[in-house]
């Protein structure tokens, strides 16, 4: 019981974090039906730029503490933004319009570009960081099995379930929202009414690159090791938690991930931990095959 | 048919253009192969330090049989098939040596290439008994072999943790899962059986699920074959989860990144190497000048660097840079004079008397047990 516990906490927390990947990848979709491959380095770099402003803030001796987190999130959320600002427009604009493969193919030149330029401009060594947030609590004992849960676990549950609570408002109430969800349905006949669908996606994209970020220094406070390499893992489990949920569904991509984290937790923890990639994977390809369009999305009329 | 014959033709010729090459004027080729990127990174920046001194030291002192070296550094992240590229971009470049690789598991099918085209190869770090007992006239080492590791650390546990619950851990790769197994069989032979026997996905950063089996367990020493980053995130974990557990590792722990990584939690962390070469008399002018350019040559450094003075020494001897008669030389005239001290080769090339010590790590420093 307790030890299911222990597994249950860490599987979500892992779960949180390929959600808040994944709703970026099926965000973008759903707006303009490419995979954006680059997604997963997004998320890198928004690591990447957390770990600097943790440096800068504690050089400036203004880190330590929930408010200089904060200030860190902040941070990476904005120069994350931009990034993904300008990958839309150098990268994928110019495409829009020509054969569907692409902006695919511009995405993974783009992943490789991203890669090569942190390990470049960083090195390619492993970057460690000092725990910022030690500690946690003990939830419960039984039979001298203690379980703990990190406070840098509840922050990603909490940060994740806010995130996504104020996209969620995004999405459903605001005159942005009202019209990325008409640029998903028509794009021309959106811009025939009226709406600026080139800011429209755009945005899109500020806000897909934002939501990384956000994972992005979630990973860094709980995990403290980042290189320019980490993209690729949590960009390709993110994107099978995209399809697993319903690839262009939003509560399907934060389902996909938790239900990816915890298969991969609860395999490692009752069978073997060698094959839990083997096992998500394997429910991936059932679930597929029996529901195609993932667990939560609609069926298209036509796409593809 | 024809065509295979043509390929046999052009393989076996390639050696004799190698030397060919090897015997003209211009600087002799060698090269430094290691993980210059990715998550070993710092190990592949060890043997390049080492490497680049070396070749330095010996060009001014005028390099070897009157010609100077030139160093290639090559990159295989220690990805086999990247290994594998590399060889043949090394082989086609014609160097006489490869001081590399790092991982075992880039070295073995690397070791393949260079034999057949000609190329020595003196590994500073691959401890996988397998490296050299395929029997190639062309691998040697100058670090230990896991057998010898693994017989050291596994009798260490049985001695000293006697009544503890033992876990061991591996990342199935050729070093993690060779070494893991080498201790595994000389625990069992002490009369200890591990709790637990498992493999982990190496270039992963959660291992929470690993650690709370480990917690379940009730495991009070881990035993893990693998490399420093992965070491050093699952006792970085464990320690989170509130686990009280020693960690001991093989030689690839012998890094400053571990305990970067693991912070205060890596304490008293042990790991088995060979005794320190810095510490040694026949180092102490290398190790001087590598301090005054504010490097400490930790880990694979000297190892690299006496893999390429073996070299030079052993070509120096039979006035030849033919990669065949060196490796015979290396083999038949030693000792050779390095800065480890006397180092010299059995007919399988690996070095005759290996010495590995424990070591704890205390404060972020490791000392000799």
């Amino acid at each position: 019981m307790a030890y299911a516990l222990q597994q249950l906490i860490n599987g979500i927390s892992l779960g949180m974090i390929y959600g808040l990947i994944a709703v970026g990848y099926t965000m973008v979709y759903g707006i303009i039906g490419m995979i954006n491959f680059a997604h997963g380095d997004v998320f890198m770099i928004g690591a990447f730029i957390s770990l600097i402003a943790v440096l800068l803030l504690s050089m400036g001796g203004i880190m330590g503490g929930p408010a200089g987190i904060l200030l860190v999130l902040l941070i990476s959320i904005v120069i994350t933004g931009i990034y993904g600002w300008a990958i839309e427009r150098i990268a994928y604009r110019p495409l829009r319009g020509s054969f569907r493969l692409a902006p695919l193919i511009s995405a993974i030149g783009l992943s490789i570009v991203l890669q090569n330029f942190v390990q470049v401009s960083q090195g390619a060594r492993v970057k460690p960081m000092e725990t910022l947030v030690a500690g946690g609590i003990e939830v419960m004992r039984q039979d001298g099995f203690v379980v703990q849960l990190a406070y840098t676990q509840m922050l990603i549950i909490g940060v994740t379930l806010a995130v996504l609570a104020v996209f969620t408002v995004l999405v459903t109430r605001t005159p942005l929202g009202r019209a990325m969800r008409a640029c998903e349905q028509d794009r021309k006949m959106a811009g025939l009414l009226g709406i600026d669908t080139d800011r429209t996606i755009s945005l899109t994209f500020v806000i897909g690159a934002a939501l990384a970020s956000v994972a992005g220094t979630m990973y860094l406070l709980r995990y403290g090791v980042i290189d320019f390499y980490i993209g690729f893992l949590a960009g390709v489990k993110a994107f099978t938690a995209a399809v697993l949920g319903g690839i262009g569904s939003l509560p399907g991509a934060v389902l996909g991930g938790l239900l990816i984290g915890l298969i991969e937790t609860f395999w490692s923890a009752y069978f073997s931990v060698q094959y839990k990639d083997v096992a998500a994977f394997s429910i991936l390809v059932l679930t597929l095959i029996f529901l195609p369009t993932g667990l939560l999305g609609r069926q298209e009329v036509e796409k593809v | 048919m024809l065509t295979r014959r043509g390929l046999i033709a052009t393989t076996a010729a390639l050696p004799f253009a190698g030397a060919a090459y090897a015997q003209g004027s211009g600087p002799i080729r060698l090269a430094c192969a290691g993980p210059m990127t990715g998550s070993n990174a710092a190990a592949g920046d060890q043997m390049k330090i080492g490497a680049t001194q070396a070749v330095a030291d010996f060009n001014a002192r005028g390099g070897v049989l009157g010609r100077q070296l030139a160093l290639e550094i090559a990159d295989d992240a220690c990805d086999p098939r990247q290994a594998v590229s590399v060889a043949n971009q090394l082989a086609g470049r014609k160097v006489a040596m490869v001081a590399g690789h790092y991982c075992s598991g880039s070295s073995i099918p690397a070791s393949k290439v260079y034999a057949e085209e000609g190329v020595l190869q003196i590994s500073p770090a691959s401890t996988n008994p397998r490296y050299t007992d395929d029997g190639a006239w062309n691998t040697f080492r100058v670090c230990g072999r896991d057998d010898q590791q693994g017989l050291i650390a596994g009798t260490y546990i049985a001695k000293n943790f006697r009544g503890k619950k033992v876990a061991i851990l591996h990342d199935n790769q050729a070093y993690g899962k060779g070494l893991a197994d080498e201790t595994k069989k000389a625990l069992n032979a002490n009369g200890v059986t591990e709790t637990l026997y498992a493999a982990y996905t190496p270039g992963e950063r959660d291992y929470n699920a690993l650690v709370s089996r480990l917690k379940g367990a009730g495991i009070e020493v881990m035993y893990i074959g693998g490399y420093y980053t992965e070491a050093g995130l699952i006792l970085r974990q464990a320690k989170e989860q509130g686990m009280a557990v020693t960690m001991i590792g093989g030689d690839a722990l012998v890094t400053k990144d571990f305990w970067q990584i693991t912070g205060a939690a890596g304490e008293g962390s042990l790991m088995t190497f060979s005794a320190d070469p810095r510490k040694r008399p026949s180092a102490a002018a290398v190790v001087a000048s590598f301090k005054a350019k504010n490097i400490d040559p930790e880990g694979y450094v000297l190892y690299t660097y006496a893999a390429i003075e073996i070299w030079a020494a052993a070509a120096a001897k039979i006035n030849s840079v033919d990669p065949k008669k060196v490796a015979e030389a290396m083999k038949a005239q030693g000792p050779w004079t390095t800065v480890l001290g006397p180092v010299s080769f059995d007919r399988k090339g690996d070095v005759t008397v290996p010495d590995y010590v424990f070591y704890v790590w205390k404060n972020g420093e490791y000392l000799e047990v």
